[in-house]
């Protein structure tokens, strides 16, 4: 279809059908007012602020909802439409507290905005005003429903963005409000307090509770963040006032989120300011803390350190770093670990994800999330196996609702009839454990039906005969048997999967660790592969992890085995890289693993550990075994932003400033390396994680030099071929994707395009385990099956003094 | 016991296996929700919480929608009604003939504004705009009975005419 021409106060445009005057206008560059309209959501013209005047048109038009016509003459600001718009504010008045002096909403009001600009100053219509109670009941947010003027958007975004479903318009006529059903306290709704509709409304009806009397819009700076929670890593905007952070706002478009966040991005960063945080060095003596200088707490580690290095050898040395910890943060980590002459270096969380990195790692050959986050909603199947993403990754979960609205076919195998399943088209409730038979069964089907992309197969991989070999037993009738579902519902998802031109794949590194890790990534990965669904577009496979920077440490080399961009230590031009870029010895031998301490009963070498940011103590099963393995030693060192139950246990506390107060970069699951700025100052004798591991290294006598983070990453860059073109300078505005090779490379969106990380991808067939699923029974008893554990995974030492620990309805924060 | 009190006690007793039988022909149709909520009234009498809140479970809708739903629509009662429902003409015939003064006079005999039902589920008070028998103006129903020709004085004896 042509374009449609048309003149918007005298300036002509030309549109693509379907455009409306709106649209039209702010193509433009013409502003109209609207309160209702929202991009995201269907236009529902309710407001009528937006109403334009059409020449030859009998009344006003909605210009949000009035497609452009050809032709058309619009004046959008000619008498009869100031008029209108007058009117229509001054009726909004005679219904609205005017208690602007004291609206926290003021200065952000688009009511106060644009009665400023109309000159509306108050209402000629007198009559009855609403007089309704505030909804004071949850810890979050304000709801003053007196104020509200009824736009819809909350509602929008509550039942089709974030699909929780907590409020809807009710009864009709003056009366009409927004509530919960049955008018209940938002408490008692099924509201995840997201806080969507805060960030949304377009007056003062809902305040968050954290801005009460801290400051003024206009007296706030905004600083960008990476969120601190889970791997999305979602672009947050920090307002803070006098060196305190007093509210939080998702980035506008950022191209993780979006404008979207939840409770934990906007909600979940009080912990910086807790009571909790240690802010001084401390030094146990005889069985209690004593606050120390710097100096003397340096010198205090590197004696116990040289001590025990020069008694029992390197490899009696141990160091665990935080997955939440910068980049930077963590190379310097495993470089200093590296420094003193041991591979000992790991991360404690290895065991919510260590198989299923190992299980992508084998059949792709990288261990990363395929493709972007953005790119589910464009997709036209997704398949939700293994993980509830509204509990663990809730704006991967907005993503997946958004692909079913765009008419994709969504197939979620949830044992729990997760939020999810409310726009499924296929709904499969296996039982606990056996995801690997039912996706074996799935593609049992795609082969015997002959759905399978033959070409895809025989170019880009490899293994094809045994996995066809493997699957045979997995006929629809044995796979019904084993998950409960109805062998019809299997081999009609299974069509719907392989029958998708795109069809991705959403599941989660901690459940999948649960059922059986590698077992369950292989599966989905010979399915993905089997339909010549990876490295395109809105395809591929999505296990993403807990940490927000779990990728980003791995990338750094916090893997006993491996250093920087997973290089291995077997290769000796490697290590006489390494040796020569940080001018020391790098040992051959790989290191020992988090697990192997911690779940060896054997006793291990280690003498002295060093733990940045990460509490294993206070994490999961077996809290008093691990207790003791760390007290049996002769020296821990934590460096944390509280007193955990890990810390507690130290000869040495640091402190270390929390992830507002420094400068870094974080590497997200769909690999974008994002900086994160400071937003508020540390405390006095608090420092960020890099900055006390270059004082430590100078203490110890390696000769670092780098003038801030910046530094560090050039460093990080010029080791890790992945990182090459990726600088401070280019992450400023928006992340880069690696693999980002060069200074013009924009990143890598897709992964796996041409050919396979490890050139051809590997099918491997994959035993369902009966066993597992009996154990993962037993988890369901416990906890909820679904979800992400983080009760399990995660020490929540940041959630457990924040707000956000108030909510209860997820097992997630 | 308030009338509040009175619902939640009525709602705790609710034997929702009928509501079973209403959706199994229209379970995975979200869109016939409101011939499933008339059946679900057309069982109970209004809507019971329990009743809307199962719906909302096995229909797989928000509870917020579906209260959306129902409160839009006048045809849909929240409360348990009266076994006898009294409609109050209020056309213009019986309005000019003093029908505001015989509401106001049952208001007054039942305790109950309006739109409300008395706690012993008796009556349920409504207004309606006309019933067409304005000849017997001012006249209200009781169920299906119409009383015509009334006066204030006349309406005790009528309500306690019904057991």
């Amino acid at each position: 279809m042509s374009a449609i021409k048309l003149t918007i106060d005298g300036q002509e445009i030309e549109v693509a059908p379907g455009t409306t005057i709106l649209e039209a206008a702010r193509q433009l560059g013409i502003e109209i007012p609207t309160f209702c309209h929202d991009p995201e959501l269907p236009p529902n013209g309710a407001c009528r602020i937006c109403v334009v005047e059409v020449e030859k048109a009998r009344a006003l038009v909605a210009s949000c909802v009035a497609p452009a016509g050809p032709d058309m003459v619009v004046h959008t600001k000619s008498e009869r439409v100031i008029n209108a718009r007058k009117n229509n504010l001054s009726l909004m008045l005679a219904n609205h507290p005017l208690d602007c002096i004291t609206c926290e909403k003021t200065g952000s009001c688009k009511l106060q905005d644009y009665c400023y600009e109309y000159e509306v100053a108050s209402s000629e219509f007198v009559g009855e005003v609403k007089d309704l109670p505030y909804d004071d009941t949850n810890e979050f947010f304000l709801r003053d429903m007196n104020k509200c003027i009824l736009c819809g958007i909350c509602v929008g975004k509550c039942q089709q963005v974030v699909g929780a479903g907590a409020i809807d318009f009710t009864k009709r006529g003056f009366v009409t409000n927004v509530s919960p059903g049955f008018e209940d306290p938002i408490e008692d709704s099924s509201c995840v307090f997201c806080g969507m509709c805060i960030d949304n409304c377009p007056v003062g009806a809902l305040i968050p509770k954290y801005i009460f009397g801290k400051g003024r819009p206009w007296q706030t700076e905004a600083t960008r963040v990476v969120c601190p929670y889970c791997s999305l890593g979602c672009n947050i905007n920090l307002h803070v006032k006098d060196n305190e952070v007093i509210g939080a706002a998702p980035v506008e478009n950022s191209p993780v989120n979006r404008d979207h966040l939840c409770v934990k991005g906007k909600f979940g960063w009080d912990f910086v300011h807790s009571r909790d945080r240690v802010t001084a060095p401390l030094v146990k003596t005889n069985g209690t803390f004593v606050e120390v200088t710097w100096e003397e707490a340096l010198d205090y580690i590197v004696d116990n350190i040289r001590d025990i290095q020069g008694r029992y050898g390197a490899d009696s040395l141990m160091g665990l770093s935080s997955p939440k910890a910068s980049n930077e943060d963590n190379y310097l980590f495993q470089k200093l670990i590296r420094s003193l002459g041991t591979n000992n270096v790991d991360s404690y969380t290895r065991h919510c994800h260590a198989s299923s990195v190992d299980g992508m790692m084998e059949a792709f050959g990288n261990a990363a999330t395929t493709n972007t986050i953005e790119e589910v909603a464009g997709t036209d199947a997704v398949l939700v196996i293994g993980g509830n993403p509204a509990e663990s990754h809730p704006v991967l979960d907005y993503r997946v609702r958004e692909a079913a609205r765009n008419g994709a076919s969504l197939i979620v195998a949830n044992p729990d009839m997760i939020g999810l399943v409310d726009v499924a088209d296929y709904d499969l409730p296996l039982k606990p454990g056996t995801e690997v038979a039912l996706v074996n069964g799935l593609a049992n089907v795609i082969i015997s039906e002959g759905l399978h992309d033959e070409a895809f197969i025989k170019e880009r991989t490899e293994g094809f005969d045994q996995l066809k070999k493997g699957l045979e037993k997995y006929t629809p009738q044995y796979v019904a048997e084993i998950t409960g579902l109805d062998q019809e519902d299997i081999k009609d998802a299974a069509r719907r999967y392989a029958s998708a031109e795109k069809a991705a794949i959403v599941s989660d590194a901690a459940v999948c660790e649960q059922s059986g890790g590698e077992g369950l990534v292989k599966a989905l990965a010979n399915l993905a592969m089997l339909t010549g669904n990876v490295g395109k577009e809105s395809a591929g496979l999505y296990v993403p992890y807990g940490e927000n920077n779990l990728q980003g440490s791995a990338d750094m080399g916090i893997l006993p085995n491996v250093l920087t961009g997973y290089q291995h230590l077997k290769d000796k031009e490697v290590r006489d890289k390494f040796s020569e870029a940080w001018g020391v010895k790098i040992s051959d031998k790989p290191g020992l693993n988090a697990s192997e301490f911690f779940e060896n009963d054997k006793d291990t070498a280690v003498k002295a550990m060093y733990i940045m940011g990460e509490n294993p103590v206070g994490c999961g099963e077996d809290q008093e075994k691990k207790a003791e393995l760390l007290k049996k030693l002769d020296f821990l060192v934590v460096q944390d932003i509280f007193m955990t139950e890990t810390a507690s246990l130290a000869d040495v506390v640091l402190p270390a400033a929390a992830f507002a107060e420094k400068l870094g970069t974080y590497t997200n699951s769909e690999r974008r390396v994002q900086l994160s700025q400071p937003a508020v100052e540390p405390p006095d004798e608090v420092f960020p994680d890099w900055a006390i591991l270059v004082e430590l290294a100078e203490w110890l006598g390696f000769e670092w030099d780098y003038a801030g983070p910046e530094d560090v990453f050039a460093e990080i860059a010029s080791l890790n071929h992945d990182y090459k073109g990726i600088g401070y300078r280019r992450l400023s505005e928006q992340g880069l994707q690696w693999p980002c090779t060069d200074e013009k490379d924009q990143g890598t969106k897709v992964l796996h395009q041409d050919s396979f990380s490890r050139g051809k991808g590997l099918f491997s067939a994959v035993e369902y385990d009966p066993e597992l699923a009996a154990k993962r029974e037993e988890h369901a008893a416990a906890c909820c099956t679904s979800g992400y554990h983080s009760c399990q995974c995660l020490s929540e030492s940041m959630s457990k003094r924040s707000v956000i620990s108030a909510f209860k309805n997820g097992c997630c924060v | 016991m308030s009338s509040e009190a009175e619902v939640a006690a009525v709602n705790q007793d609710i034997d929702l296996s009928p509501v079973d039988s209403i959706l199994e022909p229209y379970l995975g149709k979200k869109e016939m929700i409101i011939p499933i909520m008339q059946k679900v009234q057309d069982h109970y009498g209004y809507l019971p919480r329990p009743a809307m809140e199962y719906v909302a479970r096995r229909m797989r809708i928000p509870l917020s929608r579906l209260y959306g739903v129902t409160t839009f629509y006048a045809q849909f009662k929240m409360k348990p009604r009266g076994r006898y429902i009294i409609r109050v003409c209020k056309g213009t015939a019986c309005h000019i003939q003093g029908s505001p003064k015989i509401a106001e006079r049952i208001e007054e005999l039942l305790d109950i504004p309006s739109g409300e039902t008395t706690d012993d589920l008796k009556f349920t008070l409504e207004e309606v705009a006309c019933i067409g028998a304005c000849a017997l103006a001012p006249v209200i129903m009781i169920n299906d009975n119409p009383h015509g020709r009334l006066s204030p004085d006349k309406m005790k004896e009528i309500l306690d005419s019904y057991e």
